[in-house]
């Protein structure tokens, strides 16, 4: 009989996800019971019962030599020998698991030995954890809901995309002033945020907003940032009173910047800026003349289906 | 690994760290604020010098948790105060960010130390 009734082939992508990324580490008991061989049958006996284990690693110092099973207290009781140490009667041929290995390994030593339990060894070869069918069915069960709560919110973006519709907000974002810089970003994708929109879209909104914002503080005269949703979509746009781009090529050339030193020596002015926000964008415009520069990049907040 | 696996480095120090449980899975290397926007993993540790309130900016929207600040340079208040307020937890240095490249990928894992 299969201990764990999963698949480790194939399972549903998201279950195969989780059995891959999850380490024994995370799942099995580090907090242990165990005895040393000097330790009678008898005692290991009343742990098990005590402590509610069926098995007990035996150790010398950090070191796993062997285990007691409930078949082996059973076994003492049986034939007599229950007031002997755990030395001569403990199970020594041990099969073991070492922490980093992915909880599918796992799986299927459940499925290939018979054992109820797996020692769990980190790379020094110390022992580290025990590990159950039942601890790993109890983390993927926490996991898996986690996942499904995800997908739920997901099919759901709808109508929380809806709640925002035609809200606009316009941020004054100011020359030279690093101290607030970032405001209207984080404010833009907090907004997204809290509508559950996919976080990977969250970050492209973020990313042109924050490169927008920027280019206002660094290049501008000053000027506003302005954010509009609707359902399908944010616009942000950020328009400035000048001084103006003189060359809009280069301006969205990788690496082209007028930045002085001291904004570089922040780390800003590596040229990407407008790249970037094109690049995040699924619609993007530039306009400038000595008047002022008006950008417009459009994000769509749900993914086309992909043919 | 988690966050404060951080602190088990030798001398690198806890400036701010508010979410010392959370995982971290990657690590972006740059000073250049718009390439550590565009390029940087979600869930990371950003390594750089830019010490400033900025960076902080950056690493948020970013969904970075950990800032490396290497070559000993000294983070400013406005900084740390930002870094709690976003819950991002910053660490100085006096590694370069070639070092602490290295000592974040053996922590992470990707790397085998011994084989280095």
């Amino acid at each position: 009989m299969q201990e764990i009734p999963i698949n480790t082939y194939t399972s549903p992508n998201v279950i195969l996800e989780l059995i891959y990324r999850l380490k024994v580490k995370d799942v099995m008991t580090t907090d242990l019971v165990t005895a040393t061989k000097d330790t009678p049958l008898r005692a290991i006996q009343h742990i098990m019962r005590e402590k509610q284990v069926t098995g007990l690693p035996i150790v010398m110092g950090k070191r796993l030599i062997g285990i007691v099973s409930m078949d082996d207290i059973i076994q003492a009781l049986d034939k007599g020998y229950i007031n002997e140490t755990a030395q001569s009667h403990m199970t020594r041929n041990l099969i073991v698991l070492e922490d980093d290995m992915p909880v599918s390994f796992a799986i299927s030593y459940f499925d290939r030995f018979s054992y109820h339990r797996f020692p769990v060894l980190n790379k020094h070869k110390e022992l580290v954890g025990m590990i159950t069918s039942r601890d790993i069915t109890s983390t993927l069960l926490v996991e898996i809901n986690r996942e499904i709560e995800d997908l739920e919110k997901r099919t759901s973006t709808t109508s929380l995309s809806d709640e925002m519709n035609g809200e606009i907000h316009t941020y004054s974002i100011m020359k030279n002033d690093f101290e607030n810089a970032g405001y209207a970003s984080t404010e833009i994708k907090k907004r997204l945020k809290k509508a559950g929109i996919q976080p990977h879209i969250i970050r492209r909104a973020a990313i042109a907003s924050y490169e927008l914002e920027m280019n206002l503080v660094v290049h501008s005269d000053g000027g506003e940032l302005i954010a509009e949703y609707t359902p399908q979509e944010i616009q942000i746009t950020a328009r400035d009173s000048g001084p103006g781009i003189t060359d809009i090529n280069n301006a969205m050339t990788p690496g082209w910047s007028t930045a002085s030193e001291w904004i570089r020596s922040l780390g800003f002015g590596a040229g990407m800026g407008l790249p970037n926000v094109k690049s995040v964008s699924d619609e993007f415009t530039i306009e400038s003349d000595m008047n002022g520069t008006t950008v417009v990049c459009t994000i769509a907040l749900k993914e086309m289906e992909e043919v | 690994m988690q966050v404060k696996d951080l602190t088990t480095l030798k001398e690198y120090t806890v400036q701010t760290m508010e979410n010392g449980e959370e995982m971290v899975e990657d690590a972006y290397a740059g000073d250049l604020l718009s390439d550590v926007m565009g390029n940087a993993p979600s869930d990371s540790i950003l390594i750089t010098i830019q010490a400033h309130k900025n960076t902080v900016a950056v690493a948020s929207l970013a969904g970075i948790k950990a800032i490396v600040i290497c070559n000993n340079r000294s983070t400013p208040d406005d900084m740390l105060q930002a870094a709690k307020e976003e819950k991002i937890a910053v660490f100085t240095t006096k590694d370069s960010q070639f070092a602490a490249s290295c000592k974040v990928a053996v922590l992470l894992g990707k790397v085998d130390a011994s084989k280095a």
